[in-house]
């Protein structure tokens, strides 16, 4: 974007905020509305779609059999992939992941890994030989803002929504039995982001906040109120005071959100 | 081995490698240390080496990256492959993109970027030994390198990490007490702005807890700020001497 339209759209959210206001009629501390649809992809093991506002996030989960890591070798595997396909934005174009595709996915990640959401014990099939891998792919179909709240709330959904095939083991050899069972998961994070305009701290920026938001501060916590992971972002900074306050705002927006997803 | 990994606070309140809580490891910082670079600098933080060197301001490449009202910082951190137990492929990480990221944001804040509009500075990062908390030392060191090639700067920027570990949370954490502790939260900080330019957090800690590890965190960055400041003074302090 020009930088003069950035400026005067600027210098217009800031007079909005001096008035505790923004410019879709939110409260600093409002998220929008926030819509989960589960299990829409159904050749995926687990799927979920949100909507946060426009901001739209489709996450599919693929289960297959692979190899532990050699350090932890009764564990499963999950790993974060997150696309910002080019349809989603005119600004996103095709080809490798460019570094913020992949802080999303290592944000994203770090929320599920860190809670220690998904029970990887349970996906131990032969220790050391073979394990779950749990594919968490988050695909961004329409970036309107907040793409790491969005992308965390649906690949929690979807991994709620993920089925495991039933195995036997018979004389060494892994079998696949009929039926599935629900994907063993013991905490279900919820991620905050919480932006920073001309020291004004604001939940849920939507795009037209990004454009001119000096940084931003995503928090992750877990049922009992515990802070998982953190990342701050963008080219500003945080006083330790914003810092706390953000940490205060985050963990109160994610026990209400706890709440109304009933998670 | 296994039992003595299993503690890694003792009853005295003494780390796995003889720290106290709030203690930090043996830094040294050094300026200038490489020739071609505009600016540079070594940091040995505990057993930590890195290397950054700061190039520019200078024309970007390529071009179509130059921003016609600010100057653009690029940063690279990377792993040689020899730094840790297991070689790593010398292709970037996913992490270390991310962390080229998040340090490239960490050093905006101390910078005037408006005032040198369509020029590039490049920061480069070469982490040759890792030993826990190597984005810290990182952002310590490149801070250093690009005050070194003499860009103007608001503040030097100073990292330090704090963490958990057993039930204690400590300062500076270390490569066991990283993968073994309960959470790590590496902090970048510029001390005469009061300005955090850089907060991550993997791990569980409770809001409390939270607190006293970024107070830590800001702590130990104050004690590595002094030596920041040391090292920039040494560097003239030796040409002095030569003129005498």
């Amino acid at each position: 974007m020009s930088s003069l339209i950035t400026k005067v759209r600027l210098k217009q959210i800031e007079a909005l905020l001096e008035k505790g206001k923004r410019l879709d009629d939110r409260s600093l501390t409002d998220y929008r509305e926030i819509q989960i649809e589960q299990g829409v992809i159904e050749k995926a093991e687990g799927s979920a779609r949100v909507l946060l506002g426009k901001t739209q996030v489709l996450v599919g989960v693929k289960v297959e059999t692979g190899e532990p890591f050699p350090d932890t070798p009764n564990d499963g595997v999950m790993t974060v992939n997150a696309e910002l396909v080019p349809l989603a934005s005119p600004h996103f174009e095709p080809g490798p992941p460019d570094e913020n595709s992949i802080e999303l996915a290592r944000v994203v990640d770090r929320g599920i890994r860190e809670s220690h959401a998904i029970d990887t014990e349970k996906l131990c099939i032969e220790p050391g030989k073979k394990v779950f891998v749990v594919f968490v792919d988050v695909y961004v179909l329409n970036h309107d803002g907040n793409l790491i709240d969005a992308s965390a709330i649906a690949a929690i959904a979807a991994l709620m929504n993920t089925k495991m095939p039933n195995f036997e083991i018979k004389d060494g050899e892994l079998k696949i039995k009929q039926g599935y069972t629900q994907l063993p998961l013991k905490a279900h994070p919820i991620t905050v982001t919480i932006g920073k305009i001309a020291n004004k701290l604001l939940v849920d920026p939507w795009i037209e906040e990004e454009s001119v938001m000096d940084s931003r501060i995503t928090f992750a916590s877990n049922a009992e109120g515990n802070i998982c992971a953190i990342q701050k972002g963008g080219s500003s900074y945080f006083t330790p005071q914003q810092i706390l306050d953000a940490s205060k705002i985050a963990l109160g927006k994610a026990a209400e959100l706890r709440k109304k997803f009933n998670w | 081995m296994n039992e003595k990994t299993d503690k890694l606070i003792d009853k005295k309140g003494i780390r796995l490698d003889g720290r106290k809580a709030d203690e930090l490891r043996p830094l040294k910082l050094q300026v200038g240390v490489l020739s071609n670079a505009d600016g540079s600098a070594y940091i040995e933080h505990g057993k930590n080496k890195i290397l950054a060197a700061a190039f520019g301001p200078r024309e970007m490449h390529p071009k179509h990256l130059a921003q016609p009202d600010r100057m653009v910082l690029r940063c690279r951190y990377h792993m040689a492959p020899f730094s840790v137990p297991e070689r790593k492929s010398p292709a970037p990480s996913r992490r270390e993109v991310e962390l080229s990221k998040v340090i490239k944001e960490s050093l905006e804040p101390a910078l005037f970027l408006e005032l040198y509009p369509r020029t590039g500075v490049d920061v480069f990062v070469e982490v040759l030994q890792a030993d826990g908390g190597t984005r810290c030392a990182a952002i310590t060191a490149a801070a250093l390198a690009i005050a070194d090639s003499g860009v103007p700067m608001k503040d030097l920027v100073v990292a330090c990490a704090a963490g958990k570990v057993d039930d204690t949370v400590v300062v500076d954490l270390f490569d066991a007490e990283d993968k073994l502790g309960a959470a790590d939260v590496p902090l970048a900080y510029m001390p005469n702005l009061n300005a955090v330019t850089l907060l991550q957090m993997d791990g569980i800690l409770a809001p409390d807890e939270f607190e006293k590890a970024v107070n830590m965190a800001m702590e130990g960055c104050k004690q590595i700020y002094a030596l920041q400041k040391e090292a920039l003074k040494t560097k003239y302090m030796v040409v002095k001497e030569v003129e005498e």
